[in-house]
């Protein structure tokens, strides 16, 4: 009787113990993780230290803040019991994933439906006044027609450029092919703003006399012709930032046609030479319709960055001088003007004109590998 | 014969001459900035960068004041010393830094584990979740500026690294995952299986196993988003604000273009600074790069 009071007695304990080594786990840890990332963060925040020690700690912070975030639930639903377990765990993997999502996406598309029907304050519906706005202010029209530019000229020179590169390249010896590829890439490796500068110094202007430090000006003068402020004049100064664009992205081209042009089967190509067809006729009538999906997908990927265009313009004329794309009457709205309404009025006309581009775009990608 | 030959010749010349003369044109922007970097302010300021075939005169002025904290002192061609404000792009970088390493890292890690979840758990309205995350690639990230920063703003968050780690997680998430999905699902079921049998828990395997061979599509997600990060500009205008304790590279030469809009030796040698990193980047691991940048080609 007192043995088996005993043994009762000890599974009891042992019982106990687990659960207080559970109820440890699962509350003091996180407590305590709690405290020492709140204290990181006021830490981190005062940012009266080193700064390479600071750097050091932020980026250890953040880091480790996740991944410890992950080790801990997981190790606090290890510990349920099975059915608990099995129900729980795949949250553990997705939460934080769909947490973020709705919080950085899934609620921001719906905040900013109702914020385009509110005044600048966000306070009260002003029915359809922010979209009265988005359509008929000079500005916005102007927007639109610079974004209609970048968007047709921008995309269709890109990836006919990247079209005519790849081609010739594909007819050069390897290493000279790998070279001229890496060149015309490496501008994709450059911000837009970093671009900018490049290109606010091609188009540089001094007064007429001077000795001109722009290369464009330069030409010009060169050829007897007057200096220009070139980022000045409209249109032309949103066609010469489109030659930013296309002097970034066509790399971007280059690439993606020219692994679809090695994929041409050689005897397609070997047959319509015997069928007596030219090198010209051969490009347009086998290999064009043959790498069509990639220029569809490389014509939309650059379309959407049309739409989106925001840094060139920012970094070159500020939107001053008729250059303003939807992109940048937006920031203004949003922060210079700091009316909430209107600019999330734009960023709806955004999100409808991106919509159709993009389904298109993944509807490619599907029957792609990455 | 002779003429097809002839003919041959002729097409390559073309083919070649064309290509010299593209990337002739491709190089002149990167070479003009980099040599303007190079030449003291009074050259830069006065006379195109080609006349330094003639009267080459380098210095590395630029990239100190635009490198160092507040003052600095140069020493001018005459050989006296002068005392400039210096530019503080140190603090710049390393803020870049600061916010690209975890704002690289977290994205990678939240969506190669709900990639996993998706791939190879069960759960309910799994599909549903799968098809939201996808769709949500269409939602232009500026839709998402102006809620997000009034959320940061009662949060008092506006300025912190958490705040702009999370932006980029948010928009940076869809395609990760998407990507990610992709590639985990591919993995043979064999293999997960037989881990399971030996007791693995899902942690050990998404740990031992799922990231070490999703290592080629976690490498070239890694680029694109060090890119993307690196070189962003309004996320960080929008989420870190113009405090200069905080400003990351591209901020910075885009307040110097404001601040010294003419001076031409500090712009060419602050736009390089900012490309430093992601130049040896492409450099040192180029087909890594390149696949990176097409994996994310369709960022929204």
């Amino acid at each position: 009787m007192s043995e088996q009071t005993e043994i009762l007695g000890r599974r009891v304990g042992s019982e106990l113990l687990t659960w207080l080594y559970r109820i440890v786990l699962s509350v003091v840890v996180p407590v305590v993780f709690f405290i020492v990332m709140r204290a990181g963060f006021i830490w981190l925040r005062r940012g009266n230290a080193n700064q390479v020690l600071i750097a050091a700690v932020a980026i250890l912070w953040g880091i480790g803040g996740f991944a410890m975030l992950y080790v801990i639930a997981n190790s606090i639903v290890e510990q349920l019991p099975d059915e608990w377990k099995s129900a729980l765990l795949p949250f553990v993997f997705v939460g934080p994933a769909l947490a973020i999502l709705s919080w950085y996406l899934v609620m921001p598309v719906v905040r900013s439906l109702v914020n385009s029907f509110q005044d600048a304050a966000a306070e009260s519906f002003v029915g359809l006044d922010n979209y009265v706005y988005a359509f008929t202010e000079r500005v916005m029209l102007e927007a639109f027609r610079n974004n209609v530019l970048w968007l047709v000229l921008g995309t269709s020179v890109t990836v006919a450029l990247g079209l005519l590169i790849a081609v010739l390249a594909d007819r050069t010896v390897g290493p000279f092919e790998t070279a001229v590829k890496s060149l015309i890439f490496l501008p994709m490796a450059i911000s837009f703003i970093g671009a900018g500068v490049i290109w606010r110094f091609m188009y540089a202007f001094r007064p007429a006399g001077t000795a001109q430090v722009g290369v464009l000006n330069a030409i010009r003068v060169a050829l007897g012709g007057e200096p220009v402020g070139w980022l000045t004049i409209a249109p032309t100064n949103t066609l010469l930032m489109i030659v930013v664009l296309i002097w970034m992205q066509t790399g971007f081209a280059m690439v993606i046609l020219s692994a679809a042009l090695k994929g041409v089967p050689q005897e397609l190509l070997e047959a319509g030479r015997i069928d007596g067809a030219n090198e010209v006729q051969i490009f347009f009538r086998i290999m064009i319709p043959y790498i069509q999906g990639s220029i569809v997908t490389v014509s939309t990927s650059i379309l959407l960055l049309t739409l989106k265009i925001f840094d060139i313009v920012w970094a070159m004329t500020g939107g001053q001088f008729s250059t303003s794309v939807i992109g940048t009457v937006f920031w203004r709205q949003m922060f210079t003007f700091r009316h909430n309404g209107r600019a999330s009025a734009i960023a709806m006309v955004l999100l409808v004109l991106v919509i159709p581009v993009m389904w298109y775009n993944l509807q490619q990608l599907e029957q792609e590998a990455f | 014969m002779g003429s097809t030959r002839r003919q041959t010749l002729i097409g390559n010349i073309l083919v070649y001459g064309a290509l010299i003369i593209i990337c002739i044109v491709w190089s002149v922007p990167t070479i003009g900035t980099l040599i303007t970097s190079l030449r003291p302010a009074d050259d830069a300021k006065t006379t195109g960068w080609w006349t330094v075939v003639n009267e080459p005169n380098f210095t590395f002025n630029a990239y100190r004041q635009v490198l160092a904290g507040k003052e600095t002192t140069i020493v001018t061609e005459e050989g006296e010393e002068q005392t400039v404000s210096g530019q503080g792009m140190t603090q710049a970088f390393l803020n870049s830094l600061t916010v690209t390493i975890p704002a690289v890292a977290i994205p990678l890690l939240v969506a190669a584990t709900a990639a996993y979840a998706f791939a190879w758990m069960e759960f309910p309205a799994r599909r549903m979740f799968f098809v939201i995350v996808i769709a949500l690639l269409v939602v232009p990230l500026q839709i998402a500026l102006v809620p997000i920063f009034r959320d940061y703003r009662a949060l008092n968050l506006n300025g912190t690294w958490l705040a702009i780690w999370l932006a980029h997680t948010g928009f940076g998430l869809p395609l990760s995952i998407y990507l990610l999905y992709n590639y985990i699902s591919t993995i043979p079921r064999d293999i997960l299986e037989s881990a399971f049998i030996d007791g693995a828990s899902q942690f050990t395997m998404f740990t031992r196993l799922i990231l070490p061979l999703s290592i080629p599509a976690l490498a070239s997600l890694t680029i694109f988003q060090f890119v993307w990060v690196w070189n962003d500009f309004l996320v960080a205008l929008t989420f870190l604000g113009t405090n200069e304790e905080v400003a990351v590279l591209t901020q910075y030469l885009q307040s110097l273009i404001g601040e010294r809009g003419s001076d031409w030796h500090l712009l060419t040698a602050g736009a390089f600074v900012t490309m430093l990193l992601p130049l040896v980047v492409f450099f040192s691991l180029q087909r890594f790069f390149v696949r990176g940048m097409m994996a994310g080609s369709v960022k929204g």
